[in-house]
């Protein structure tokens, strides 16, 4: 992103900038290390290289929209990997599960912020120069500039500039008064002495020279820096950051160890050991939905409640999390992503043991609310048990035999699983997802019509497995609450940088640099003056600007009129 | 009246919006044709213009003969008649607010007519100030293509969801549409650019002529172009890469999470970032920078469209 300035209309090289302007791309002089060095550079931070990189980054970033991302949704990505194996070698060779941590992106946008730094350092010295300027010399040949007016007067030349002096001052430009040279001189002692040797074509003409806009630079500069204040905040906050996401029943709680969570993905400097110490239990999950009108189903309202405990040992505060509403504990946030049900499930194994108790989280697969869940039983005897299934909140039979939901709300719960007997493949040591059973060992139970068994339950219903396996019984629902927690250390850095951006990109997109100059000279006893004005960039109104100035020395000249 | 009332106005408002819009179409169509038909005669004494195809008045904008073409009538008439559905979307929009009761932009079908709504305003304001009525079948016909494609998107009015019920909704949707809505103009700006620049080139002088005739001069519409650029980029920055992060720090923990409308949002600013950056480059001002413009604006387009409907991700119930 090199920076010559991208606003200008009609570029007229920034004071200074020119170095980058229009670089074309010349031909590597096959001569040393160094002025091939000194060539790569040049590439490097031309505009053109800044122009083709930035669209090399939006061309990047569009894969990882269309390939699923593993820091986004690892579940679809391994969806993904299942369904196309061999496409998935070629991605995962390219990297196009992980598009923003690949190597080939991170080239393009470290390429683009080389090439603005070496675009922005040599800018902003050329720049610290021009703000201790002087506006230009007046032209000798005022009438050839784009907007031109000349006018006579009685007063003299000195009063008159004295007039224009002020009035472009207080039009925030930057004035220089070169005195009119000859005798004249000596009405008055000048601000502009000596600043302007030579820019006096006519003796006894005497002229003001104003120039203002340097704040577009300046915008250009703060919005580029400001660029890589974003890219640092961003990498402080992706290093030091950490996020995580946890189902908690109603009942159940939860601490902030790394332990607890589902899934968690934390930036490479941040020690595990950092999180803060809290714990909360979720005494309450409460989901709302529309229940008439056309968005009949729609969610209405989110809100998890219970009690948080800050650190080991205090007292616990109460807490109300909802979504857009989350509860912030040293620097970590606790967000409110969704609800689900856990069905409440009993197995008694075939020796009428309780092997399994307790509520199981399902989760939602649309927005009726029709859920998938496994419930896992390692402890059951003589072998072990694994139930997989769908939970519907308010099923009806379909015409079809096939249930559905109704609705969100569990108004007629009814939990249909279907039973595995063999080895869970727990003690293995491979990890396994709580919501998946891994079938590479485990039987498909069959009813006593050798159909594949499925039970169907209502809550309070308990049925017996055949062949002596034990029972399974439905006890109720909880509902559970998804939560997120994440802390992103710095996280107002890339904000103030981009608040910053957008206002310098607005000064450098607005302000329009402008140069004005009267000059005054006597003719006879009179005083011909003459205004005009260039504008460095197109699009102002520059004709009018220039009457406007001209409108109101005369009305000095009558304020001044005895 | 009560919200249902309100809903039912909203829709009237918005449907008569749109056929007032498609007849604000047609007569710019009209406009057009009719500016294909005249000739340049110039030398052609005042008030000696015929009917009907034979040599006429000189065309805009270079009628300063003080002549009015038919073309230009039907102009005057497109431009009311955009002025008046304009008005009529507007209370379309207003009447929506009132009926669900919250701002009105809360799903895709909302957002589609508010952004159509953007879309006539910063049109009919800049008609206003800068004379840009020669984008008339541009945005009229956008403007009726957005309508009655909204209607596959449509919902009865109603509460938002609990991901939307927040006043970020109100600045971060406010904010993308409103960029939106100026970069429609800025893309038909270039694109018209590219029609007529592409002409003259193949044959100088044919720009003053009929159709062309009707636009102004390439360097004209550049400059309006990158003038409505210049105001959407920072609204769009604001939109996308400010308000946008913090509601989703708010509502999903992170600022930033690569979802696929994050990342188009991301790819069409640092489209148009090019765009502004191709002007101050050899090579790449006029042509290079309204291609860009209008790649800029497709990745816009894509964003709302595509990503809604093609691709599951975070946004997936609205915009």
């Amino acid at each position: 992103m090199a920076t010559t300035s991208p606003p200008a209309d009609q570029e007229v090289a920034p004071p200074g900038g020119g170095r980058h302007e229009g670089d074309g791309p010349g031909r590597p002089p096959a001569v040393s290390m160094r002025e091939l060095g000194r060539w790569a550079w040049r590439q490097l931070t031309s505009m053109r290289t800044a122009l083709l990189l930035l669209l090399a980054l939006a061309l990047a970033a569009v894969p990882g929209s269309l390939v699923p991302q593993q820091g986004v949704d690892s579940l679809r990505v391994a969806q993904y990997r299942l369904e196309n194996p061999t496409l998935s070698q070629w991605f995962d060779r390219l990297g196009l599960f992980s598009v923003y941590s690949s190597p080939w992106f991170a080239a393009i946008y470290l390429l683009l912020m080389i090439s603005l730094i070496g675009c922005v350092v040599p800018r902003a010295v050329v720049y610290a120069r021009a703000l201790r300027a002087r506006p230009p010399r007046t032209p000798s040949r005022l009438e050839r500039l784009p907007a031109y007016v000349s006018y006579e007067t009685d007063r003299a030349p000195t009063d008159v500039l004295a007039d224009a002096e002020n009035l472009l001052r207080r039009q925030r430009y930057r004035v220089d008064r070169d005195l009119p040279a000859g005798p004249e001189i000596g009405s008055e002692t000048g601000s502009g002495a000596g600043s302007g040797a030579g820019a006096v074509p006519t003796l006894g003409a005497g002229s003001v020279r104003a120039e203002k806009g340097y704040l577009r630079e300046t915008g250009n500069l703060v919005f580029h820096v400001s660029l890589l204040i974003v890219l640092v905040g961003v990498a402080v906050g992706a290093l030091w950051g950490y996020r995580g996401s946890v189902i908690v029943v109603e009942g159940q709680g939860f601490s902030n160890t790394l332990t607890q969570y589902d899934e968690f993905t934390s930036g490479a400097l941040a020690g595990a050991d950092s999180l803060p110490p809290f714990s909360l239990s979720l005494d309450q999950m409460t989901a709302e939905f529309q229940t008439e009108g056309d968005q009949a189903g729609q969610p209405k309202l989110f809100e998890a409640s219970g009690t948080v405990t800050r650190a080991p040992g205090e007292d616990a505060d109460g807490f109300d999390i909802r979504v857009n509403h989350p509860l912030t504990v040293d620097g970590t946030s606790v967000f409110l992503l969704g609800s689900g049900y856990a069905p409440v499930v009993t197995v008694r194994d075939g020796e009428g043991e309780v092997a399994f108790s307790g509520p199981v989280a399902f989760l939602p697969t649309d927005s009726s609310y029709v859920s998938e869940g496994v419930v896992k039983v390692p402890d059951a005897q003589p072998e072990q048990l694994g139930f997989e299934g769908l939970f519907l909140p308010w099923a009806v039979q379909g015409s079809d035999g096939v249930s559905r939901s109704l609705f969100p709300e569990p108004a007629n719960p009814e939990l249909d699983l279907f039973v595995y007997t063999g080895d869970l493949g727990l003690d293995d040591g491979e990890p396994q997802s709580v919501f998946a059973l891994d079938k590479d060992d485990l039987d498909l139970l069959e009813g006593a019509d050798g159909e594949t068994l499925r039970l169907a339950l209502t809550p309070g219903e308990q049925v017996r497995l055949p062949d002596g396996l034990g029972s399974v019984s439905f006890d109720g629902v909880r509902e559970f609450a998804r939560f997120q927690v994440a802390s992103t250390p710095l996280s107002w850095l890339p904000l103030a940088g981009l608040v910053l951006a957008v206002a310098g990109m607005t000064g450098s997109l607005y302000i329009r640099p402008r140069r004005t100059w009267v000059r005054a000279r006597a003719a006879g006893d009179r005083t011909v003056v003459e205004v005009a004005g260039l504008d460095r960039v197109s699009g102002g109104d520059l004709a009018t600007d220039l009457d406007d100035v001209v409108a109101r020395l005369r009305d000095e000249e009558e304020g001044a009129t005895p | 009246m009560n919200t249902e009332a309100f809903a039912q106005l909203s829709n009237i408002a918005v449907a008569s919006a749109a056929v007032v819009f498609f007849l604000a179409l047609l007569t710019h169509l009209a406009e057009w044709a009719a500016a294909r038909e005249v000739l340049p005669a110039r030398s052609e004494p005042v008030g000696a213009r015929a009917r009907g195809g034979s040599p006429a008045a000189p065309p805009h904008p270079a009628g300063d003969t003080g002549k009015v073409t038919r073309s230009d009538r039907l102009g005057g008439i497109g431009i009311s008649l955009t002025v008046l559905a304009t008005a009529l979307l507007a209370a379309g929009v207003l009447f929506r607010g009132l009926a669900a009761e919250r701002v009105p932009w809360g799903n895709m079908y909302e957002f589609a007519v508010a952004s159509a709504l953007v879309v006539a305003v910063v049109y009919v304001g800049l008609v206003a100030r800068l004379g840009i009525s020669w984008l008339g079948p541009i945005v009229t016909g956008f403007v009726v293509i957005v309508l009655g494609l909204s209607i596959l998107v449509y919902v009865p009015a109603g509460p938002l969801v609990p991901a939307l019920d927040s006043y970020w909704l109100a600045l971060h949707v406010s904010a993308a549409a409103i960029a939106g809505g100026a970069f429609v103009v800025g893309a038909g700006a270039s694109a018209l650019f590219l029609v007529k620049n592409r002409a003259e080139r193949r044959s100088p002088g044919s720009g003053e002529r009929g159709l062309l005739g009707r636009l102004p001069t390439t360097a004209a519409m550049d400059r309006l172009a990158y003038r409505v650029h210049a105001f959407a980029f920072p609204v769009w920055t604001f939109a996308a890469l400010i308000a946008g992060p913090i509601w989703a720090q708010n509502a999903w923990g992170r600022y930033w999470g690569w979802d696929p409308k994050e990342v188009w949002a991301f790819i069409t600013w640092v489209v148009y970032a090019g765009y502004l950056h191709a002007r101050a480059t050899a090579g790449w001002r006029g042509k290079g920078a309204a291609v860009l413009a209008l790649i800029g604006f497709a990745t816009l387009v894509f964003n709302f469209v595509g990503v809604n409907l093609f691709i599951s991700g975070l946004h997936s119930y609205a915009f």
